[in-house]
C-alpha cells in the first residue's frame, strides 16, 4: 500500500513540476562541493583534512590587517568582494536568521550583537533587524530563510547556519535575491555569500590546546578529553587536530561526550581517577570546566594540566586553583562583525570574501588582565566578547539581558 | 497507560508479602521478582565494575559512589510515587534546573541567604507539584502532557529570566550539602551528606508506602475506579504524589548544586533517567505495582552501568547503544520473571504487587498454599 | 471528512475533533490579528507556505505516533529513525537521480525493520513501549554517532523537487503527508486491522478474550510509525539535500509528536482518538510557531508559550473527553463490532 503511495506521490510530484508550479531553486551545486561532504563511516580520520589543518596552522601566526584594538574588524589579507554595486544611502533593514541561542557562548554573542545594532541604528545605518531563531533545527532555519526571502522585505541577510551542508540550499536561495548575504560562525558549502566571517577555526583550537598539553606533559601521560557532542563540524575539527597531536606526542588520550553537563563531567572524571592517574584534561568548550576541576579536588588528586575556554567560570577557577592551564578562544566578538560588515557593504567598501578574525588563546600571563576587565560578569560570560566600547557596557552583559 | 480492568473491587488490595514464610525464603522469593531482581542486577553490575577496576571496591570509593548516585536515586524514588499511581512526571529535569539556577542566582556568596532561599526552593517545589497534580486530576489533562507543558514552560522561563547562564556558584556553605560529608569515619574515610540524605529519604519513603497513603496510592494506580469507590479522594491523593515528586527533584537539585555546580544543563534529561531507573526497578508504567526501594536500586544499577562503560573504555560513540540494549534486556527479563511468577495466579487482573507474586508461584505453593492473610485490605499491621 | 471520522463513536469523537478544529480556528484568528499588528498579512502566500511547510515533517511523525498511541504504546525512537532514514536514503542516492527509488525503498525498509523490532519487543518480550522505544532510540543514536560524521550523502535534484515544489502556497510534501494520513484513516476505519487496533488499545485483555490476536495490531502500529518517521526523514533529505545524523533530534519530534497527538484529542492511554484530530494538533503547533516567529518572540519564551498552550488546549476538552466511565462503556461495543466483523 505504502509503496504504491510513494510511487503515486512521486508521479504526482512530477506532474506538478511539469505543470510549472512554483519551485524553489534546487540547482545541483557545483560538483566541486560534493567531495567535502562525502564523509562516511569510520573513525575521526574523516574529519581530518590535512590541507585545512595546515592552513589554520599557518593562520595562527599570520599578520592581521586593521587595528588590533578592534579585533572584530581585523582580517587576514586575501580575496576581497567588491560591493560598489550595493552602495546606497539611508537606513537598511537587516534580516538575521540565527541558528539558536542555546549555549552561553551564543547568548553572550547575541547580547553583544544587539548592542552593536543599537549603535548602527542610532547612526542611521540600519533601520531594523528582524530575527528568526531556529532553535537549533536545520529544517526550521531553512523555513526562516525562505520566509525572509518572500515576506521579510530585507535589504541584507545575515545568517548564522545551524549546520554546514544542510543550510547550503537556503543560503544559495538568499544569494539569488541579489542582496548582500553575510554568513558567520559555521560556514556553508558555497562561496556565494558576500562575506563569510569566522575566527581561524576548529583546527587552530585543537593545535593550540594539544600543543600546550603536550608541552606540559610527558610521553605516556593520560589526558581525558571532554567533548560536548558528536557531529558538529566546528567541534569535530577541534578534536581531530588535538587527537593527531596527542598521537604524535605519545599522549594517551581518551574522549567522552558530556553534553556539557557538569554532572556527567564530574562522574566521568571521578571514574577516570578511580581507574588511575589523570595528568591532563582537554575540553572542546569551557562549560563545565569547574566540575572537572572539582572532581580532582574531591578525590584528593593532583590537579591536571588543563585547557578550558575563555568563559569566566574557567578563568576564575583557574586563578583560584593555580593549575597549569590555557584558555583557548573561539572569538566571541565575531558577533559584532556581521552588522559592521553590513555598514561597509552599503557604503560600497570592499570586504574580505572570507573574513578570518583573530583567534588568540588567553595565557596565564594575560589572565589577570581579563579577569579584571570582566569583573562582575556572570560565570557564563566570555572574556573576549569585545563589547567594552558599546553603550550598554557593562550592565547589559552583567544582567545578561537577552533581547 | 494502565489497562483498565474489569475486576471486582475486592481485587484492589494486593496481599502483603511480609506475612508469608520465613525471612530467608522471603528474600529468595523477593529476588525472583522484577522488584527484587533489580538488586541482583545492581549486584552483578557492581561485581563487574569491581572486576574491571578493583580499586572501585574499596569502601571509600563505594561510599563516594553512593553519594554521587544519591540525587538520581532520590529523583527515582520521587518519580516512583507518580508512576505507581499511574501517572508520569516529565517536569523533573526542568524542576532540577530551575532550582539549581535559582540557588546560584539568589544565594550568591551570602551565607545568610542560605536558609531563606532553601525554604523558597522547597516552596517552589511544592507549588510545581501542586500545579502538576491539580491540572492532572481536576482538569483531567493527561499527566504526560501536563508535565511536558510544565517542563517546557519552566525551562523556558528560567532561561529567559537568567539569560541562559547563572551568575555563578552559590556560597560554599550551601554547596557543602552536596559536596561535603562527615570526615574521619573509620574504614569509609568520609560519609558524604548526599548518602545520608538518601538513607533518610529512603527510610521515609518506605514508611510512607506502608502507611494508608502508600497503600491507597498503589491501589489507585492499579484500579482508580475501585479506589474511588472505596472512598479515596483521588485528586488529593495523586496531587500529593506529584508534590512528592517535585520535592524530590528539589532535593536532587540542592545536592547537584554542590556536586556539579550551577549550570543550566544540570538536570537535563533527569526525567528520562529517573523513569528508566524506576522501570528497571520493576515498577510497572501505568501504576499499581512496584516497590519504592527497587526504584532507588534501579538508579544504582543505571549509574553502575555508566561507570562500567567508563571502566571498560567502551568507545564514546557506542555508549548509547550499549545502554539501550541493556535497558531493554533488563526490562524484558524482569517482565519474564514477572509473568512466570504470576501465571498460576489466574491472571488476576488486579495484578499482585510484584513483591507478592512469588508467594503465589508454583515453587512456593506447597508451603504456603494461598494462606489467607488477615488485614490485607487496609493499612499495615 | 470531518463529520463522521470514526463510525462507532459518533458524538464523543465528533466533539473532541470538533473542539480541536475550533481551537485551531481560534489560533488562526489570533495569529491573523497579531500578524496584522506587525504590518504583515497572515494569509499571504509566503506566510501560508511557511506554516504549511512547518506541518510536513511533524505531520508524518504524528500520524504514525497516533497509531502507536491508539494501540496503547508509545514511540520515542522516532527522531533517530528519522535521522537514520535521511542518511540511508541520502547515502544510496549519492546525488544520482537513478538511485532515488533504491534510496527510498532501502530507507523505508530499514525503518520498517526497526518498527518491527519495536513492535516485537513490546508484544513478545512484554516491554512497555516507553522503554522499548527509548532503548531503541539509544541504540540507533549510538549507531549514528559511530558511523556518521556529520552530514552524509546527497539528494539529486529530482528528489529535492519534492521538498521545493508547491501548488499555490501548498508544498507537495504536505500533500504527500496528507495522502499518507488519508491512507491511515482508511486503514483505521475500513480494515479489520484498524478495528483490532482500537480494540487492543482500549483493553488488551478484553480484546484478547474476544479472540483478537493482540500482537498483530501493536506490531503493525509500530511498524507504520517507524515507516512514517522514515518518510519524514526522506522529506527532510529532500529539503536539506543531505542526510543528517542529528536532524531528528533537532526537531524534538518524540515529545512534540506525542503532544500533537494528545492535542488532537487522542487518549494517551490508547483505544480512542483519530488521525484527523492529530492533523489539527499539528496545524495548531505550526500556526503558533509561525506567530511567535513573526512576533520575534525571545527563543526561550517560545518554549514557555508552547508549554502553556499544550496544557491549556488539552484542558479545554480533556475534562469531558477522557471521562473514564464513558470510555469503558464504549469499549465493549468496539469489540462487539470487531467480533461481528470477524464472523
Amino acid at each position: 500500500m505504502r509503496r504504491k503511495l510513494i510511487r503515486g506521490s512521486v508521479a504526482v510530484a512530477a506532474v506538478v513540476a511539469l505543470a510549472a508550479c512554483s519551485t524553489d531553486d534546487v540547482d545541483d551545486p557545483a560538483p566541486q562541493a560534493e567531495g567535502s561532504s562525502e564523509e562516511t563511516e569510520g573513525s575521526s580520520e574523516e574529519w581530518f583534512v590535512q590541507a585545512d589543518y595546515d592552513e589554520q596552522f599557518e593562520q595562527r601566526s599570520a599578520t592581521f590587517e586593521g587595528d588590533p584594538e578592534q579585533p572584530w574588524l581585523q582580517y587576514i589579507d586575501g580575496e576581497m568582494t567588491d560591493t560598489s554595486s550595493f552602495a546606497a544611502k539611508g537606513a537598511k533593514k537587516v534580516c538575521f536568521s540565527n541558528a539558536s541561542i542555546d549555549n552561553p557562548w551564543r547568548q553572550t554573542g547575541w547580547i553583544t550583537m544587539n548592542e552593536q545594532l543599537k549603535v548602527l541604528q542610532d547612526a542611521g545605518v540600519i533601520s531594523e533587524m528582524e530575527t528568526r531563531d531556529a532553535q537549533a533545527d536545520d529544517n526550521t532555519q531553512l523555513s526562516d530563510i525562505d520566509y525572509f526571502i518572500s515576506e521579510g522585505g530585507c535589504d541584507a541577510f545575515v545568517i548564522s547556519p545551524n549546520s554546514t551542508a544542510a543550510l547550503t540550499p537556503g543560503v544559495e536561495r538568499a544569494c539569488e535575491t541579489g542582496k548582500p548575504v553575510i554568513v558567520f560562525d559555521r560556514g556553508v558549502e558555497t562561496d556565494c555569500p558576500t562575506t563569510f566571517i569566522h575566527p581561524i577555526g576548529g583546527y587552530a583550537w585543537g593545535i593550540d590546546t594539544a600543543e600546550f598539553l603536550s608541552e606540559n606533559l610527558e610521553e605516556g601521560d593520560k589526558v581525558v578529553a571532554l567533548r560536548i557532542l558528536p557531529g558538529v563540524d566546528v567541534l569535530e575539527h577541534r578534536w581531530a587536530a588535538a587527537e593527531k597531536i596527542f598521537e604524535e606526542n605519545g599522549i594517551d588520550a581518551v574522549d567522552y561526550f558530556t553534553g556539557a553537563d557538569p554532572t556527567e563531567i564530574k562522574s566521568i572524571i571521578s571514574d577516570e581517577l578511580a581507574k588511575g592517574d589523570v595528568h591532563g584534561v582537554w575540553m572542546d568548550a569551557g562549560d563545565g570546566a569547574v566540575a572537572a576541576i572539582e572532581a580532582f579536588e574531591d578525590a584528593g588528586a593532583d590537579l591536571p594540566v588543563m585547557t578550558g575556554e575563555d568563559e569566566m567560570s574557567f578563568l576564575r577557577k583557574w586563578e583560584e586553583t593555580g593549575l597549569t592551564g590555557l584558555a583557548p578562544v573561539y572569538s566571541n566578538f565575531q558577533w559584532r562583525t556581521p552588522l559592521l560588515a553590513v555598514e561597509k557593504i552599503f557604503k560600497g567598501e570592499e570586504v574580505p570574501k572570507e573574513w578570518v578574525l583573530p583567534q588568540v588563546p588567553i595565557t596565564e600571563e594575560e589572565r589577570a588582565q581579563f579577569l579584571e576587565a570582566n569583573d562582575g560578569m556572570p560565570d557564563g560570560h566570555y572574556a573576549k566578547f569585545g563589547g567594552e566600547d558599546l553603550p550598554g557596557y557593562p550592565d547589559v552583559w552583567q544582567e545578561r539581558i537577552i533581547p | 497507560m494502565s489497562a483498565p480492568t474489569v475486576v471486582p473491587v475486592s481485587g484492589a488490595r494486593p496481599p502483603i508479602p511480609e506475612h508469608r514464610g520465613g525471612p530467608g525464603r522471603r528474600l529468595v522469593e523477593a529476588l525472583q521478582t522484577p522488584g527484587g531482581g533489580v538488586f541482583v542486577l545492581a549486584a552483578l553490575l557492581l561485581v563487574a565494575v569491581v572486576v574491571a577496576n578493583p580499586s572501585f571496591g574499596e569502601p571509600g570509593s563505594l561510599i563516594r559512589f553512593v553519594g554521587r548516585t544519591a540525587p538520581i536515586a532520590i529523583a527515582a524514588m520521587g518519580q516512583y510515587f507518580v508512576i505507581v499511581s499511574g501517572e508520569f512526571d516529565l517536569s523533573m529535569g526542568a524542576v532540577i534546573t530551575a532550582q539549581v539556577v535559582m540557588a546560584g542566582n539568589l544565594i550568591g556568596q551570602d551565607d545568610g541567604k542560605v536558609v531563606p532561599v532553601l525554604l523558597l526552593m522547597i516552596g517552589l517545589g511544592v507549588l510545581i507539584g501542586l500545579v502538576n497534580g491539580l491540572l492532572t486530576t481536576l482538569l483531567k489533562v493527561p499527566s504526560f502532557i501536563v508535565t511536558l507543558g510544565t517542563m517546557l514552560a519552566l525551562s523556558g522561563l528560567v532561561l529567559y529570566l537568567t539569560g541562559g547562564a547563572a551568575t555563578g556558584n552559590p556560597a560554599d556553605s550551601f554547596r557543602n550539602i552536596g559536596r561535603g560529608g562527615i570526615q574521619g569515619v573509620p574504614v569509609l574515610e568520609v560519609i558524604p551528606y548526599p548518602a545520608l540524605i538518601l538513607l533518610v529519604l529512603a527510610v521515609g519513603a518506605v514508611v510512607l508506602m506502608r502507611r494508608p497513603f502508600g497503600r491507597t496510592l498503589i491501589a489507585a494506580g492499579d484500579n482508580p475506579e475501585a479506589a474511588r469507590l472505596a472512598g479515596t479522594t483521588l485528586w488529593w491523593l495523586k496531587t500529593r504524589a506529584f508534590v512528592l515528586s517535585s520535592l524530590s527533584a528539589t532535593v536532587a537539585g540542592i545536592i547537584l548544586v554542590g556536586y556539579a555546580g550551577v549550570h543550566p544543563s544540570v538536570g537535563r534529561g533527569y526525567e528520562f533517567t529517573a523513569i528508566t531507573a524506576v522501570v528497571l526497578g520493576g515498577v510497572v508504567l501505568g501504576g499499581g505495582r512496584g516497590w519504592v526501594l527497587s526504584a532507588a536500586a534501579g538508579a544504582f544499577a543505571l549509574e553502575l552501568l555508566f561507570s562500567l562503560l567508563n571502566f571498560l573504555g567502551v568507545e564514546s560513540t557506542w555508549r548509547d547503544t550499549v545502554q539501550g540494549v541493556i535497558i531493554i534486556a533488563a526490562v524484558a527479563v524482569a517482565g519474564r520473571a514477572w509473568s512466570a511468577g504470576r501465571r498460576p495466579a489466574s491472571r488476576s487482573p488486579a495484578g499482585p504487587d510484584p513483591a507478592t507474586s512469588p508467594a503465589t508461584s508454583p515453587a512456593t505453593s506447597p508451603a504456603s498454599p494461598g494462606t489467607p492473610v488477615p488485614g490485607t485490605t487496609q493499612g499495615e499491621s | 471528512m470531518s463529520a463522521v471520522e470514526q463510525g462507532g463513536r459518533r458524538s464523543v469523537t465528533l466533539t473532541s475533533t470538533g473542539i480541536v478544529y475550533l481551537v485551531l480556528v481560534f489560533v488562526v484568528v489570533l495569529a491573523a490579528i497579531l500578524t496584522a499588528t506587525q504590518g504583515r498579512n497572515f494569509f499571504s502566500t509566503g506566510n501560508l507556505t511557511t506554516i504549511l511547510t512547518g506541518t510536513g515533517v511533524l505531520g508524518f511523525i504524528a500520524v504514525g505516533q497516533t497509531l502507536v498511541i491508539l494501540a496503547g504504546s508509545l514511540d520515542l525512537s522516532v527522531p533517530y529513525v528519522t535521522s537514520l532514514s535521511s542518511l540511508v536514503a541520502g547515502g544510496i542516492m549519492a546525488g544520482q537521480s537513478s538511485n532515488v527509488l533504491a534510496g527510498v525503498v532501502a530507507a523505508l525498509a530499514v525503518c520498517a525493520v526497526i518498527g518491527l523490532v519495536n513492535g516485537l519487543v513490546v508484544t513478545l518480550l512484554d516491554v512497555h513501549g516507553f522503554i522499548a522505544t527509548l532503548g531503541m532510540g539509544l541504540i540507533i543514536s549510538g549507531y549514528l554517532a559511530t558511523n556518521y560524521k556529520g552530514s552524509h550523502g546527497e539528494a539529486p535534484r529530482s528528489f529535492r523537487l519534492i521538498g521545493a515544489t508547491r501548488i499555490g502556497p501548498v508544498p507537495i510534501s504536505v500533500l504527500i503527508m496528507l495522502g499518507c494520513a488519508v491512507l491511515v484513516i482508511l486503514m483505521l476505519r475500513r480494515t479489520r486491522l484498524g478495528m483490532h487496533l482500537y480494540a487492543v488499545g482500549g483493553n488488551r485483555e478484553v480484546a484478547r478474550m474476544s479472540g483478537v490476536r493482540t500482537t498483530t495490531p501493536v506490531v503493525a502500529a509500530h511498524l507504520l510509525s517507524s515507516v512514517l518517521a522514515g518518510m519524514a526523514g526522506l522529506l527532510l533529505l529532500s529539503r536539506l539535500s543531505v542526510g543528517s545524523p542529528t536532524i531528528g533530534s533537532q526537531g524534538g519530534y518524540d515529545l512534540m509528536s506525542i503532544a500533537a497527538v494528545v492535542l488532537g484529542g487522542t487518549l494517551l492511554a490508547g483505544g480512542k482518538g483519530n488521525v484527523l484530530g492529530t492533523l489539527g494538533g499539528v496545524a495548531i503547533f505550526a500556526v503558533l510557531d509561525n506567530l511567535m516567529s513573526v512576533m520575534s518572540l525571545n527563543a526561550f519564551l517560545k518554549d514557555a508559550v508552547r508549554g502553556l498552550v499544550i496544557v491549556a488546549a488539552v484542558a479545554v476538552y480533556a475534562r469531558r473527553d477522557t471521562h473514564r466511565r464513558l470510555a469503558r462503556f464504549e469499549r465493549p461495543s468496539v469489540t462487539d463490532r470487531v467480533l461481528e466483523e470477524a464472523r
